[in-house]
């Protein structure tokens, strides 16, 4: 059923469309940790103006897909001036997507830690910043990590939508090798070997962090 | 802010909303047939059979693992060419939507179901209601009741995930917006920016209040 030797010779460019597809979530993943991390700071010490603006790029980011906010930033946005390379482009598109999805999950985790141990805290003569590193943090971490990881395997697999601004990933390798050998099956087969390769030992990995910091249950 | 007068044009914002009719039609046949597959899978998560339970979890984890467009690639190619079963882009797409839906809500009927107390159903079989009885009258009210907020959130996602038709093919309003942008290229080289600021929106609004309504709703029963 399967070709194998047609198998052979085009794994190595599914291997090279994995590392883009590692590449862009890399970058993109990183920048959503950190529009997130800001994010969930500022609606956790109540910034003023700066609140309200998290509150609706969370909406914006959250409700509207990332095919289309890709298609916008590659293709709209240089007709203002702005021109960035679609590599530049599935980064800041996926930080852009992450990031709100970063932020309610750490948001989530900060909440979680009850107020009465910050008034405790404060109470036994903390400073606000030892209570945040030391009491508040460390739990913080605790709750959030479960849903960081999620955002991390979802992330992964939002990025296989960057081949329609012409980026080379897998979703890129697999419709080339159909369209030009009609080897649907090994394809196929490439492109789901692809994926469970990069997405299993991630998968594995996160199960194994939420474990190492679940200090609840430990 | 020159060409957005694009929008204006004799006919285009009516054939974009044409297209996004088109997404929104395909995401509620979607969500609607989510529906009965989620309840039979979660139904099916939750008996005793392990095979069957075995067949659920590898179901439901390949369903998760793999990207959307995977999937819709899969369904699209694969099945044309195993079975000679020329679905077309629309119906590749509303059957990967129902199996992935069907998987994440029936993961969620599964959970909603063993969050009920055995302790109802046994006091239920007391009182002398049938099995059938205690299921619809006691076990399937309270179930419903914490699925409802999720399911509104899943249909969110798969609206969302309806953009990616056009990956496939599909004249949704993605690609009514591209033809509409090339159509006009010469008369409003800048029509890029606002024909796809446009569709943006439009995903927003449809996306927004399913959102909202969900928060509402869990708010709402979070004590229930």
């Amino acid at each position: 059923m399967l070709d194998w030797s047609i198998i052979a010779r085009y794994a190595p460019f599914f291997v090279t469309g994995a590392w883009m597809t590692l590449f862009i979530s890399v970058f993109g993943i990183a920048l959503a940790l950190l529009t997130g991390l800001l994010c969930a700071a500022i609606e956790t010490a109540h910034v003023p103006v700066l609140r309200q603006l998290v509150r609706v790029y969370v909406e914006v980011s959250r409700n509207t897909p990332l095919l289309v906010q890709l298609y916008f930033l590659y293709f709209g946005l240089p007709k203002l001036g702005f021109v960035w390379s679609a590599e530049a482009c599935a980064v800041i598109g996926l930080g852009f997507l992450g990031g709100s999805y970063m932020a309610e999950a750490m948001r989530a985790g900060l909440q979680a830690v009850p107020e009465a141990q910050r008034e405790n805290a404060y109470m036994l003569g903390f400073t606000k910043a030892q209570t945040m590193t030391r009491v508040v943090v460390p739990q913080a971490i605790s709750s959030a990590v479960p849903g960081v990881i999620a955002n991390v395997i979802f992330l992964v697999k939002e990025s296989s939508v960057v081949s329609a601004i012409a980026l080379a990933d897998v979703m890129y390798m697999t419709k080339d090798l159909i369209g030009m050998t009609y080897s649907t099956y090994e394809a196929l087969f490439l492109l789901i070997v692809t994926y469970l390769v990069i997405l299993l030992p991630i998968s594995i990995l996160g199960t194994w962090l939420e474990r190492r910091f679940d200090h609840a249950r430990r | 802010m020159q060409g957005a007068e694009i929008l204006l044009e004799l006919g285009v914002f009516p054939r974009l909303l044409q297209g996004l009719w088109v997404t929104v039609w395909i995401a509620a046949v979607s969500v609607g047939l989510s529906i009965p597959v989620g309840l039979v899978a979660g139904w099916l998560m939750t008996v005793r059979n392990p095979v069957v339970r075995a067949v659920m979890r590898v179901y439901l984890d390949f369903i998760r693992i793999m990207p959307q467009l995977a999937l819709l690639f899969i369904a699209y190619y694969g099945l044309a060419r195993a079975w000679n079963w020329n679905v077309d882009a629309t119906g590749a797409c509303v059957l990967v939507f129902v199996l992935w839906g069907g998987a994440e809500l029936g993961d969620l009927v599964r959970g909603a179901l063993l969050s009920i107390p055995q302790v109802q159903a046994e006091t239920a079989y007391m009182l002398g209601m049938t099995s059938w009885q205690s299921f619809s009258r006691v076990i399937l009210p309270q179930t419903l009741r914490r699925l409802l907020p999720a399911s509104v959130n899943l249909a969110t996602r798969i609206v969302k995930t309806t953009s990616l038709a056009v990956l496939l093919g599909v004249v949704e309003v993605i690609k009514v917006g591209q033809q509409i942008i090339d159509a006009n290229r010469f008369q409003y080289p800048t029509g890029t920016l606002w024909v796809y600021g446009v569709i943006f929106l439009m995903y927003f609004i449809v996306c927004w209040p399913l959102s909202l309504a969900a928060r509402a709703l869990e708010k709402r029963w979070a004590n229930d």
